[in-house]
């Protein structure tokens, strides 16, 4: 079994962001950057996968600049096989996006895609259901155990409403949440490994697609910021206050 | 502008999660709105005719009695194009995340998630919502039709009743339903106490409170004299304290009551991206320097050990009283 696993190339989760001077877009100035920590747990999972003898190869793939070899080189060293660069400078949105993942999809015919259920920088969460629709492919998102078995995959999926248990038939894409697992970190012997891994480069006019973006950001600031209130002095002037001055119970 | 609402459901009952989408609809297409309901032998459909909607949609079907994307999707795009909408709108929740983004695909539909406001101007839509762990937001352009969109409930409230009622009416599933994916089994666990998202008062509890049994005696006990819902912090959950559901935050839920007090509940940015919203929120906590009294209304520096029973205990006398 083939796996593919989307990767983002997105700010460090940890890094301070803030708007730029022109509030046209982040502060990019010396920003950390690193693979989408839920993409992350979807390599994790892919890697388990093979390593339980349950896939055969794992395959990275990102799309954008030249800069996101960074993130497919830390792929290959987690544990990837090989990885695809579909570099391109334009501005893309989630349509767009699962356009061109579908073709690399139709081109490597897994049998299992993995991904993050959203990137931290937009916070979307839309490509892999768009995906799962462009190909008329079974989807479970959200994932929080993922058991293949018999050509299917019991998924345990977080909800508003609980952990849900749905069967997908493969091939299908599962998008990964929080609590899927906990990747490893990357080890040095990966990282002198990765380098003689193959990352193969294509454009997406060499997958026949041209996709354009319909969703465009335009201005980014930083929300209203709440103000302090009041310290009280013990349970009754809260009790108090809350009852007389907020009127809440 | 024409909307299609989709309504919440899980294939069983409507919920009341979708009013926020139906306020939206409002204001942004009064008088121009249809509401969509999935499932099968769906209940509470009749919440759904009290505002104004041109009229509310049920589709029944055996294979909609669970609410399965790949199922559910393709009912939203059929209608979507018979009706010709220029946006697909449903409030933000684990559900609309599935189940619309699978239908924009369907449709090759440009999509928008959790947005707060809303504007049509000079041929042009423009929304704003939340990025990068809600530490901005974002204004984005969208162009071509139709829309999909989710709103955010704590951004968009409760809609208006109107005086005239909503037809209903009873419409086919599109003959071709994918089944390929099989619906196993739900395992929630809220204990008979209200809904997290909808909850008038919500008690949440940090990974200071050690272990379930803690957590529930502490936080359950005091949310309970409320009639409150119980969150948690991500710690908390990480740490097992709490189950996955009960998280507020940015990677789980966003919530907005009346009441949200904070029991040793640090304040981290991505917790105050899910409850900053809220009217009036109390905090808990040992220390003076903790982020959450920044943004607390009310902040009692204490040991919740000490002062959780004390409110407990005051707050059952006073309803006797």
């Amino acid at each position: 079994m083939k796996i593919l696993v989307s990767v983002k190339r997105v700010p460090d989760p940890y890094a301070k962001i803030t708007p730029n001077a022109a509030g046209t877009d982040i502060n990019r100035d010396g920003l950390q950057m690193a693979v989408n920590p839920f993409d992350e747990i979807a390599l994790e999972e892919a890697i388990r996968l093979k390593e339980a003898g349950k896939a055969t190869e794992v395959v990275a793939v990102s799309i954008g600049g030249a800069e996101c070899q960074e993130q497919l080189r830390t792929a290959l060293a987690m544990g990837a096989d090989r990885a695809i660069l579909v570099q391109t400078d334009a501005l893309l949105d989630a349509p767009s996006i699962a356009k061109i993942l579908a073709a690399v999809f139709q081109r490597e015919q897994p049998q299992l895609m993995l991904m993050g259920k959203q990137a931290i920088d937009m916070d979307e969460n839309q490509v892999g259901q768009m995906l799962a629709a462009r190909l008329n492919l079974p989807q479970a998102t959200f994932a929080s155990k993922i058991t293949v078995e018999n050509g299917s995959a019991l998924v345990e999926r977080e909800t508003d409403n609980g952990i849900e248990t749905i069967r997908v038939p493969l091939p299908a894409i599962i998008t990964a949440d929080l609590r899927l697992n906990q990747p490893r970190y990357v080890a040095l012997t990966g990282i002198v490994r990765a380098r003689s891994k193959p990352l193969e480069t294509i454009t997406p006019e060499q997958l026949g697609v041209s996709p354009q973006a319909r969703v465009r950001l335009t201005h980014v600031e930083s929300p209203p910021a709440r103000k302090a209130g009041k310290r009280v002095s013990d349970v009754r002037e809260l009790v108090r206050l809350l009852r007389e001055e907020a009127r809440v119970i | 502008m024409r909307v299609l609402v989709v309504a919440e459901t899980n294939g069983e009952r409507v919920s009341e999660k979708t009013l926020p989408a139906i306020a939206f609809a409002q204001q942004k297409a009064p008088d121009n709105f249809t509401i969509l309901a999935i499932g099968n032998n769906l209940q509470g459909v009749e919440m759904l005719t009290n505002y104004g909607a041109q009229a509310v949609l049920t589709v029944n079907h055996p294979a909609l009695a669970k609410p399965l994307a790949e199922r559910y999707a393709p009912v939203i795009a059929h209608y979507a194009q018979q009706l010709g909408v220029d946006a697909i709108v449903a409030t933000t929740s684990t559900f609309s995340r599935d189940v619309l983004a699978r239908a924009a695909g369907l449709l090759d539909a440009p999509m928008l998630s959790d947005i707060i406001t809303f504007e049509s101007a000079n041929g042009k839509l423009v929304a704003k919502r939340p990025i990068y762990s809600a530490n901005l937001i974002g204004t984005f352009e969208v162009e071509g039709t139709p829309v999909v969109m989710t709103v955010r409930g704590p951004a968009w409230g409760k809609p208006e009743p109107k005086a005239s009622q909503s037809p209903v009416q009873a419409v086919e599933a599109p003959a071709e339903v994918p089944t390929r994916s099989e619906w196993i089994s739900l395992q929630g666990s809220s204990g008979g106490r209200p809904d997290l998202t909808q909850a008038r008062v919500v008690v949440s509890g940090g990974r200071p409170l050690k272990d379930p049994e803690t957590f529930e005696k502490y936080i359950g006990g005091l949310a309970d004299v409320l009639g409150g819902a119980v969150g948690a912090t991500r710690a908390a959950v990480d740490a097992g304290i709490a189950p996955n559901e009960l998280q507020v935050g940015q990677t789980g839920k966003t919530v907005a009551p009346e009441l949200y007090i904070a029991v040793a509940v640090s304040g981290s940015v991505q917790h105050l991206a899910g409850m900053k919203d809220s009217k009036v929120i109390v905090a808990i906590n040992t220390d003076p320097e903790a982020p959450i009294f920044q943004v607390a209304d009310y902040g009692l520096v204490a040991d919740l050990y000490q002062v959780v029973p004390e409110l407990i205990e005051l707050l059952k006398n006073d309803k006797g009283a």
